[in-house]
């Protein structure tokens, strides 16, 4: 990571840090509808992984998309007013929270069924490869998703088929409410893929830098038709399983543990250790990115209701 | 040309091929032709590519299928048996039915699901269902069901042009009979009903090879001077209810017969659409043809009894007549 890559990529960690804060506190105030899944404390993982994509190269997700959305390039006024149900949102409030798709930038689909868009990233990887194209697929899911039967059908048909796709998984060390231990004796999905002669590596994914480099080589690989990968990102979740979640089942992190360990804060560090930019300059991305998300806010406000003329128009394309 | 409904099919797969570079076949032995030989000779014209051999994994190439349709390709996948097709559903119906909808139209899904159903071959309860009636619950899907070798290759053709996810139904037992095609099947639309027997006195809206059934009952209730209307929905969604209550005008009967079982069966829905809308010409309460509300026995008596048949359409029928006399 140079010093430009590592002003981007704090760029975005801020404005999915900022954007969620805000989201929930509209949560809160009932301004933004249905399960709202925060990714405060993931932003590393985002912003590295997308920060390596050019427009073309297709990302899925799953229902804690907010941050992967931002970070592919979605803008954010829109990206807000999807989120409160209006028809200048990204998907004109057909979609919400859990259904962001942005196909301008390459954000293909995210859902409310945990590993179900693990397939369709290997279908847009195929579609790629079939055209002579050398543009890659990247599905991020939590550790839950590692469980679905989806999730093993797709590694052995992307390691068959040799597809170039980079499965990413955020292992936040919770299923909804269960922890790791509960579904899986299986400590490291990085460990899963072995036979089926996957690369794979486990990274500490508070870490942006580490995320940002060991993801880089594992696209190398996958861009140059090499097939499929896979990355284990160690993150955590500030938030519970979705906002107003009571989180009763989960040993708090220490405020000062996680001064050390929050990935943006981390990043401010190493950055103005490394020089990469200055305090002035980290206050200066931080400020902008809690003013873009008012900005955000107040264009969606006055983005108008969709009909439900419209909503029915939308079912069929002919 | 004289020619079966499984070539009709295989030759109007051969032909989208041809036609267009992004359609490709994915499914489990499609390479080998299949268990009913349907897309044998195609991987020696197209390729291992185009005709893409699956695992036994159907939520996943049903959400490759998904995800290769949102990227430009037009993929046909097909599920062996219908009856598989629970284990795609989450795929079909939460991702492919959805995706244009939830996106606000940025995306579009057009891809064809091809599979069969149906009974009479002794294979059991886990390889002879009629579950048409599943799909035709979830906005987003459209569903064929053809009964004939013209409208098998007519209507895929239709399918694949098409920029809605399709499930199309085919069944096992019409696949070997021999029936006149034309030599150019022109694409038969989406939605539209046909009349393959017009008639004055009832009519019978049969689905897949209940159509077959009903005609037989229609040439011997010919002979005792009732005269039977044939319609063949084609397409289950949309429906074609024009056609269905511009004959119920005509005839004020209507009995309606599929394979399926009759609780939450397709039958239901043209029961009550047709009911609603054509309520003040039909004399008599609509009847439906349907299996009992049991799974399909494998036993050769059993399965026989079982399944509904001419004789079935022939009672309602009659039925039908009989509590409308004066």
């Amino acid at each position: 990571m140079n010093a430009d890559q590592a002003r981007s990529v704090l760029r975005t960690m801020w404005r999915i840090r900022a954007f969620e804060e805000r989201v929930g506190r509209l949560k809160r105030s009932d301004e933004v509808h249905g399960l709202i899944h925060l990714s405060i404390g993931g932003e590393g993982v985002a912003a590295a992984v997308c920060g390596q994509l050019r427009d073309n190269d297709v990302v899925y997700s799953g229902h804690r998309a907010h941050g992967h959305v931002l970070a592919k390039g979605a803008p954010m006024p829109e990206t807000m007013a999807e989120l409160m149900g209006r028809e200048g949102g990204l998907c004109r409030g057909m979609g919400g929270s859990m259904h962001l798709v942005d196909v301008a930038h390459g954000m293909l689909g995210a859902t409310g069924v945990v590993g179900g868009t693990v397939p369709a990233a290997l279908g847009s990887a195929l579609a790629a490869r079939m055209r002579g194209e050398d543009t890659v697929s990247v599905v991020f899911f939590g550790d839950g998703a590692v469980q679905a039967g989806t999730f093993a059908e797709s590694v052995n048909l992307a390691a068959l088929w040799r597809l170039p796709v980079v499965l990413v998984c955020e292992n936040n060390g919770f299923a909804e409410f269960s922890p790791r231990s509960a579904h899986t004796p299986v400590e490291r999905v990085s460990d899963l893929v072995a036979p089926w002669g996957i690369p794979a590596a486990t990274v500490d994914g508070n870490d942006a830098v580490a995320v940002w480099e060991e993801f880089g080589r594992l696209l190398a690989g996958v861009r140059a038709g090499e097939g499929p990968a896979l990355l284990e990102a160690l993150t955590h979740r500030l938030r519970g399983h979705y906002e107003g979640d009571p989180d009763r089942y989960r040993v708090a992190v220490a405020a000062e543990e996680w001064q050390e360990r929050d990935p943006v804060l981390r990043l401010e560090r190493t950055g103005l250790e490394r020089g990469w930019f200055d305090a002035d300059e980290a206050k200066a991305v931080r400020e902008a990115a809690h003013a873009e998300v008012e900005d955000a806010v107040a264009w969606a406000r006055e983005s108008p209701w969709p009909t439900p003329e419209l909503a029915s128009s939308l079912v069929y394309g002919s | 040309m004289r020619t079966t409904y499984a070539k009709a099919v295989g030759r109007a797969l051969a032909e989208a091929m041809r036609a267009d570079e992004r359609v490709l076949v994915i499914g489990e032995d499609v390479s080998a032709g299949g268990p009913f030989t349907i897309t044998s000779g195609l991987v020696e014209e197209f390729g291992v590519d185009r005709v893409r051999d699956t695992p036994i994994s159907e939520a996943a190439i049903t959400g490759i299928a998904t995800g290769a349709a949102q990227s430009g390709l037009r993929p046909v996948l097909e599920i062996m048996y219908i009856d598989f097709l629970t284990l795609a559903l989450d795929q079909l119906v939460n991702t492919a039915a959805k995706a244009r909808f939830m996106s606000g139209g940025q995306l579009s899904v057009p891809m064809v699901l091809r599979t069969q159903g149906g009974a009479g071959q002794r294979a059991g309860a886990q390889h002879s269902q009629s579950l048409e009636s599943w799909l035709c619950h979830v906005p987003g899907l459209k569903v064929v069901m053809p009964s004939r070798a013209v409208d098998a290759a007519g209507l895929l053709a239709g399918a694949i042009a098409d920029p809605d996810p399709v499930v199309v139904v085919e069944n096992k037992t019409l696949y070997f009979r021999t029936e006149e095609v034309p030599d150019a099947v022109a694409p038969a639309p989406i939605g539209r009903a046909a009349v393959l027997r017009p008639g004055r006195d009832v009519t019978v809206v049969a689905l897949s090879r209940m159509v077959h059934e009903a005609l037989a009952a229609a040439d011997e209730l010919a002979r005792e001077g009732i005269e039977v209307e044939v319609i063949d929905p084609r397409t289950l969604v949309p429906l074609d209810l024009d056609t269905i209550t511009d004959s119920v005008a005509r005839t004020n009967h209507l009995v309606v017969a599929h394979e399926a079982v009759g609780a939450g069966g397709f039958g239901a829905e043209v029961a009550a659409a047709a009911g609603h809308a054509a309520f003040d010409d039909l004399d008599a309460p609509v009847e439906r043809v349907a299996a009992p509300f049991q799974p399909i026995p494998v036993s050769p008596g059993l399965e026989d009894a079982y399944l509904p048949g001419a004789a079935d359409v022939r009672a309602a029928v009659l039925a039908v007549l009989n509590r409308s006399a004066p």
